[in-house]
């Protein structure tokens, strides 16, 4: 059993999606959870608020360096994801093509390094 | 024998590691003790042995001490109805869908075929450290997400086993288009990739899509001979048909026509058909061109491909005369595509349309993929001023 990281991000300056389809989504979502809960694959996920709303963090020995906005400088941020358990990578494709399905994105697939002691 | 270690050890790296050490002591035992009586089985042993004894040496690391663990778990029970072969399993390990198809190559050529590195990187002409990166990042990659070692349940074989398919034929056409100086170590691929086909079907005996493509590759493979006179590719109608490999024709028509008593085609089978249709002319102008266009029709109407609509052309153009191709292949997509220049300039020629087929042979030479195709072609375009 290995724990899966399935990620949805967005590019910077695609439109969101009208009402109608944001709430569509969000409705499918909370349905997966269930499904996922359900079939004890479910460990975590959540939405993301939009990413100019972070902060980056850095220690440098005593000092702290904040920065506003987003680590990366890239053009995709990280939306919101999933943490599920799954038995093998297949178990998790399967989920994420569910996941793609409800949230009506692309979802990335990445195994985590550790399985956490239960 | 690698993919028996794979199951039995839960790790690739692990299972190539035990397999040298094993080799290391046979060499320095069967000398002096014999050959044992079943070498392979010897060989096994003794790779997992070893194998054992060295997680238990290094079991206070703890990435060992979780293959140790691996060990001792009990195999999942098989599916219903999926065949029980390590080869089998390691074969749909090495071409999963997540991984890159240049992986899967690499990763079957490695584990499955008996090719070293030198030979894979040598066939596809890429430097070794970049195929041995290659193989390295997609045995980590099936280590880290758990890619499953096991035969795909039913519901998922059809898209499971066209990414195998995919691959031989891959690694099939990476020898057999190969020409010129590097021909002999790459014509090998395409004996592995037959080979390995054979094993599928030996395998998976009720999956016909298998036997087509071992079909298509056999009756591919039987004309290599004629292909190239003098680093110059010659044209099937062309060809001595002299030099085909009897032998291997024989044995592809055979498997087309069980696959035509099934009766449940697909892409590779077709593709077979239309070749065992060439391989039965005795002479290039006896050619049933007309059962070759049906097939192309049957193969189109299942994919729908600007490729596959190119060769149904050319079938056109054999049963219906060159204009009626000529319109269909002027209407594809397929700039950047040699052989839709070369067609287009084959039936301008037919028409005498001898300028536009210059350029067009022109754009064909500039696009084509070895000096072999090179040559013919110049060779065509200067007999059009003849």
């Amino acid at each position: 059993m290995g724990q899966y990281m399935l990620s949805v991000h967005s590019r910077e300056g695609d439109p969101a999606p009208d009402a109608a389809t944001g709430q569509r989504a969000m409705s499918q979502v909370a349905k997966l959870n269930e499904e996922m809960q359900a079939a004890g694959a479910w460990v975590f996920a959540g939405g993301l608020h939009p990413y100019d709303t972070a902060t980056v963090v850095a220690a440098m020995g005593d000092d702290v360096l904040l920065t506003d906005g987003p680590f990366a400088e890239s053009k995709e941020h990280l939306g919101g994801f999933w943490v599920i358990s799954a038995d093998d990578l297949d178990t998790a494709l399967e989920w994420a093509r569910k996941a793609s399905t409800a949230c009506l994105n692309p979802v990335e697939v990445r195994p985590f390094q550790d399985v956490p002691e239960s | 024998m690698i993919a028996g270690l794979v199951r039995l050890l839960g790790s690739i790296d692990l299972a190539e590691e035990a397999a040298q050490e094993a080799y290391v002591i046979a060499m320095q035992r069967w000398p002096a003790a014999g050959v044992p009586p079943n070498p392979a089985a010897w060989l096994t042993t003794t790779a997992r042995n070893r194998a054992i004894d060295r997680l238990r040496r290094e079991s206070t690391r703890d990435t060992r001490q979780r293959e140790a663990a691996q060990m001792t778990v009990p195999d999942e029970a098989e599916p219903q109805g999926a065949v029980v072969d390590d080869r089998l399993r390691l074969m749909f390990t090495c071409c999963h869908p997540s991984l890159a198809p240049s992986a899967q190559v690499a990763l079957t050529l490695r584990l499955l075929g008996g090719l070293t590195m030198a030979e894979i990187a040598h066939g596809f002409l890429v430097p070794e450290t970049t195929m041995a990166q290659r193989v390295t990042r997609a045995k980590r990659k099936i280590a880290a997400n758990r890619i499953p070692y096991r035969v795909p349940a039913d519901h998922e074989l059809p898209g499971r086993l066209k990414s195998v398919l995919t691959t031989l034929y891959l690694v099939f056409n990476e020898g057999y288009l190969a020409s010129g100086q590097d021909s002999a170590v790459r014509t090998d691929l395409s004996a592995e990739a037959i080979r390995l086909a054979r094993v599928l079907t030996t395998l998976m005996p009720d999956e016909p899509e298998a036997k087509g493509l071992l079909a298509l590759m056999l009756l591919t493979d039987a004309r290599r001979a004629a292909r190239f006179a003098d680093d110059t590719l010659v044209p099937l109608a062309e060809q001595d048909r002299g030099q085909w490999h009897r032998e291997l024709i024989a044995e592809g028509h055979a498997i087309v026509r069980e696959c035509l008593r099934r009766a449940q085609p697909g892409p590779y089978q077709l593709h077979a058909a239309v070749n065992a249709v060439h391989t039965d002319a005795a002479r290039a102008e006896d050619t049933d061109w007309g059962q070759i266009l049906d097939l192309y029709n049957h193969l189109f109407a299942l994919t729908p491909t600007p490729v596959v609509a190119l060769n149904r052309a050319i079938a056109v153009a054999e049963v219906h005369g060159a204009a009626a191709g000529l319109r269909i292949v002027d209407g594809l997509d397929l700039a950047s595509y040699h052989a839709f220049h070369v067609t287009r300039a084959e039936l301008l020629r037919r028409l005498d349309r001898r300028a536009e087929a210059g350029d067009a042979y022109s754009r064909g030479i500039e696009l084509a993929p070895n000096t072999a195709e090179r040559n013919f072609l110049r060779k065509r375009k200067d007999a059009l001023s003849d």
